[in-house]
């Protein structure tokens, strides 16, 4: 159980101060989900056949410029890494594929929070307040952005299991609600090669969504087929790296609000969440349909 | 300042008989404590100011007040509201007047979830939208939506009428036992044990009677249909079970 | 069960009856291949699960002293709902009469209820019928159920309560809602719950406005604010996931947890349900009591356990593992007279026996405890049977207190799982105490 929260930006100076915004509706969602939180922006490309990959570690004294020096190496022309609290964000000159085999093979104790050319997710365990401050949500510029505040239900409050799931190269979800039959398609989807780090549902969501995508699905078609094969009670948000999109399962128990400006589209869990918004006051708002796919999704050039 | 005349707290002026409260300055649970504590000769006028979309705004009075909201609620506003008159001048979130008593709440926006739920009595009119489950398991309560209302609105409901100027969403009057369902636009689809019923003369002075307190008096009673229970789930027989 | 004392299926004349098609089985599927639908029943879990009998106290020895009975104070005081509230309870007894609706039982037997607790220093619990005047008036200390069908429903009883208990299930049905069938919904109980007058009660098994621990919380907030703050939160669950439920009922702000496991009883729901689902209070126990520990939260959130308690034993060992109080509801029932040999002749003609009647649902119960017939409510007599009660919480304290003193302790709540230990293998593992007379508790390193 948790909040969830969505921006998309229309307008620049939206954009310049999207992660304030987006740290302002975490600190709202915060008492509907206490145990921790997370973000996924999408923010200046990666340039062609590199890769910008989100980094966790453990280890509170991490050594990310070791790191970032032997993938120089490997791959030159990799970046600098950008670090935030327990995690850096670094740009491998190579395709996401070849850097996560590296990683997983050189640094398997760091984990892969996300892969992709645009995103950039954190996520950590703690109140959402603390992880705002912590992350300099205020500073980052992003296009748009979706965030998580989790109330763990049936399992562990670790950095692992908290939302945003990262789906597939700059795909991510985030979940409000509970599933019903995850352990059964979780094992459905190992057989066909997914692979999964916890016992949570959301992530059985997020690798569903993987699945239907790598068969070639649209992004609609796969979210459709949530509405076939997943059972129980959500409220779904994806970040793809044009956009996003919601999705309410056809009982709708879970809540969700949406609302549009000028300048901006919003969806949350709760309205105190866009009440933070600049022109909230006057948006434009709605609640999605149950059993309907919402998609946003910027011009591509 | 007159002797005898308390000073008003922060965040509370009183304007010409009415007393108003900000929300940006005073905890909600000032509010509600202040609102409980109304004197039998008390103002009987208030207005809040800056709700941002805060849960809880105004519930459980039970003094025939005036209360109006200046923006949008969270969930629950206007909750067990016995004999007041509360306005919200903005949209409201999940459970607006859930079990309601008497009184009335006016949403001029729209509603989300389960507006009127449980509701036992008074009056509830949605100038807007009301989202899935308007009038769920209402006992009394009479609802007025002048837009639409989302799926499984009127399921279980036991008693009091709803009332839907637009279009009612799929599942209308599941399970329902004897509230009265009228819809005047599309019925996306009835849900079990509902079932469309002739409209009289009884039925139209229902309608128009409830439009005239939800101040839609010149709409026309006669545009609406009648919903209710079939009353085959009252009693389980067998030949029924495909019902459930 | 090898023919259940009757000698013809023994072995003696060849009969051999199936252990999976027993009599009772074959009576059941006959009645349902004649009528078509499950059986509704009253009454808890009748089949044999691991319990608090499968524990045993560890009593005083060369290395552990006891206290004098009766002289040496042993306490039995508890305070429920210190976490916020501005009001706890106050309660003199550990023990507590579970939620159990006007409708489900007859007024008199409601009464009954009140006058009893109000007489032994604890509390009463409403029910899916609301609160009545009566119950209010003969109770001390009430409270009051907010359900997913919210019957009867309101502010004014809110604000009389001196708690309120949020139901998201019970044992007997952990996922289902109530039911009520049409013979019992006379009058009064048609107009307590707005229901047409002899119909079956449909009730609905989730809330109309919140769903989810998240929205819980808002709920909550939303309750203190109507009643400003005064009363305890209690959240009461069916023990199914009890770990998880647990920790999130507390994040949601729940000041007591009532945790019923699937022995507890029911007026009336489906024997599958009863039989089927949800986890033994000796199971669930250990789980809510190590998320609280978690929490840093045990003890300043109470615990409150049902679900088969019978005696100050069952009392003492559920305190023993962990909980701040026990609650009883068939228990209660049985002790106003329910189920008593003096019936033998009306029980026989309505098909049943002392010892085996079940059918609280039908209304028909010849003791007018689980009815509303005016002429079988009439022979139930409120004070006897509140003066029965008493004594019957009394017994199960002076019990309870017995045990304690046995094990050194001049409180009840002092009692620790170490003072336990268990006779089977399964309630080691459940209950998480060692087996007796060895270190070993099954599972104990993988446990959360």
């Amino acid at each position: 159980m948790c909040g969830i929260a969505g921006l998309f930006s229309k307008a620049t100076e939206v954009e310049d101060r999207l992660g304030a915004h987006v740290g302002a509706m975490l600190s709202q969602l915060a008492d509907r989900g206490p145990d921790s939180a997370g973000v996924a922006f999408y923010r200046e490309p990666a340039p062609p056949g590199s890769s910008k990959v989100s980094l966790y570690s453990p280890n509170p004294t991490e050594d990310w410029s070791a790191t970032a020096s032997e993938l120089e190496a490997a791959f030159p022309g990799s970046g600098e890494p950008e670090i935030r609290a327990s995690h850096a964000v670094i740009v491998v000159a190579a395709e996401a594929d070849e850097a996560e085999a590296w990683l997983r093979e050189r640094r398997p104790e760091l984990r892969v929070m996300s892969v992709g050319t645009r995103i950039e997710t954190f996520k950590e365990e703690g109140s959402p307040r603390a992880f705002v401050e912590q992350f300099g949500l205020a500073e980052i510029a992003a296009t748009h952005a979706l965030g998580h505040t989790r109330m763990a239900t049936e399992s562990r409050v670790t950095t692992e299991h908290s939302h945003p799931f990262s789906t597939g190269l700059d795909l991510c979800l985030v979940h409000n609600g509970s599933l019903s039959n995850h352990n059964v398609l979780r094992r459905r989807l190992r057989r066909e090669g997914i692979e999964f780090r916890t016992d949570n549902d959301s992530e059985v969501a997020a690798g569903y969504l993987m699945w239907r995508l790598r068969e070639g699905a649209s992004l609609q078609e796969a979210l459709e087929g949530c509405l076939e094969d997943l059972d129980g009670f959500y409220t779904f948000a994806v970040g793809t790296a044009d956009g996003l999109a919601v999705l309410r399962d056809p009982i709708a128990c879970k809540p969700a609000v949406m609302a549009e400006t000028e300048d901006w589209v919003a969806m949350a869990s709760e309205y105190r969440a866009i009440a933070v918004l600049p022109g909230a006051a006057d948006a434009e708002m709605w609640e999605p349909e149950p059993g309907r796919v919402y998609v946003w999704e910027r011009a591509k050039v | 300042m007159p002797v005898g005349e308390r000073a008003a707290p922060v965040g509370e002026r009183a304007l010409g008989g009415e007393i108003e409260i900000d929300l940006s300055e005073v905890t909600l649970r000032e509010l509600n404590q202040r609102l409980h504590a109304v004197a039998d000769d008390g103002p009987r006028r208030w207005r809040v100011l800056n709700p941002g979309g805060q849960h809880a705004v105004a519930v459980g009075i039970d003094a025939p007040i005036e209360v109006t909201v200046e923006g949008h609620v969270g969930y629950y506003c206007a909750g067990m509201n016995k004999g007041a008159t509360v306005r919200i001048r903005g949209n409201c979130g999940v459970g607006v007047a859930e079990n309601i008593m008497s009184g009335a709440v006016i949403v001029e926006g729209s509603a989300s979830q389960s507006a009127a739920a449980s509701g036992r009595g008074g009056l509830v009119v949605i100038e807007g939208d009301a989202s899935a489950r308007c009038g769920i398991s209402i006992k009394g309560v009479d609802i007025v939506v002048k837009g639409s209302v989302g799926h499984m609105s009127g399921f279980m409901a036991q008693k009091g009428r709803l009332v839907v100027l637009g279009d009612a969403g799929d599942a209308l009057g599941d399970s329902l036992y004897e509230a009265r369902l009228y819809v005047r636009g599309e019925v996306a689809g009835l849900g079990a044990d509902c079932v469309e019923k002739e409209m009289l003369d009884e039925h139209r002075t229902e309608v128009a009677r409830l439009l005239e307190q939800a101040g839609a008096g010149s709409v026309d009673a006669s545009e609406f249909r009648r919903y209710g229970s079939a009353r085959r789930l009252y009693n389980f027989e067998i030949d029924q079970a495909g019902i459930y | 069960m090898a023919g259940g004392g009757n000698p013809d299926v023994n072995g003696a004349s060849g009969l051999r009856e199936s252990a999976l098609f027993d009599r009772r089985t074959i009576h059941e599927i006959h009645r349902m291949a004649r009528e078509g639908i499950y059986d509704i029943r009253g009454f808890g879990a009748k089949r044999r699960v691991p319990h608090f009998d499968d524990l045993l106290f560890l009593g005083a020895s060369v290395s552990r002293y006891p206290l004098e009975g009766y002289r040496e104070r042993c306490d039995t005081d508890v305070v429920l709902g210190t976490r916020f509230a501005r009001r706890p309870l106050h309660l003199e007894i550990p023990i507590t009469i579970a939620g159990m609706s006007f409708g489900a039982l007859s007024a008199p037997a409601k009464e009954a209820l009140g006058r009893g607790a109000s007489a032994a220093g604890t509390s009463t619990t409403t029910g899916d019928g609301g609160m009545t005047p009566e119950e209010r008036g003969h109770s001390k200390t009430l409270i009051y159920q907010l359900l997913p069908s919210r019957y009867g429903m309101n502010p004014d009883d809110l604000r009389r309560a001196d708690a309120i208990e949020i139901v998201i299930g019970q044992g007997a049905k952990p996922g289902g809602g109530g039911i009520l069938l049409g013979q019992k919904i006379s009058d009064r109980v048609a107009e307590m719950r707005d229901l047409p007058k002899g119909v079956d009660q449909r009730s609905a098994c989730r809330h109309p406005d919140w769903t989810g621990p998240d929205d819980l919380e808002i709920k909550i907030g939303e309750l203190r604010e109507i009643t400003d703050w005064e009363k305890p939160i209690f959240v009461k669950i069916g023990a199914t996931r009890t770990y998880f439920d647990v920790a999130l009922a507390v994040k949601a702000g729940a000041d007591v947890i009532v945790l019923d496991g699937m022995e507890g009883g029911t007026a009336a729901t489906q024997e599958v349900f009863i039989e089927h689902v949800g986890i033994p209070i000796l199971a669930a126990l250990p789980q809510a009591v190590a998320s609280l520990q978690e929490l840093g939260l045990h003890r300043e959130v109470q615990l409150v356990v049902s679900g088969g308690i019978r005696s100050g034993a069952d009392a003492a060992k559920a305190l023993a593992l962990g909980a701040d109080a026990v609650s009883i509801g068939v228990a209660a029932i049985v002790a106003l007279g329910d189920n008593s040999p003096a019936l033998a002749e009306e029980y026989a003609r309505i098909g049943t026996a002392p010892g085996f009647y079940d059918d609280w649902h039908e209304g028909r119960d010849p003791a007018g405890i689980s009815t509303q017939d005016d002429e079988l409510a009439a022979r139930f007599d409120a004070e006897l049977g509140g003066r029965r009660l008493a004594n019957y919480l009394q017994a199960m304290t002076l019990e309870a207190q017995t045990l304690a003193r046995a094990c050194g302790k001049s409180h009840v709540h002092n009692l620790e799982p170490e003072d336990l230990v268990a006779l089977t293998v399964e309630a080691a593992a459940m209950a998480r105490v060692p087996l007796a007379g060895t270190d070993w508790i099954p599972g104990a390193e993988s446990q959360s």
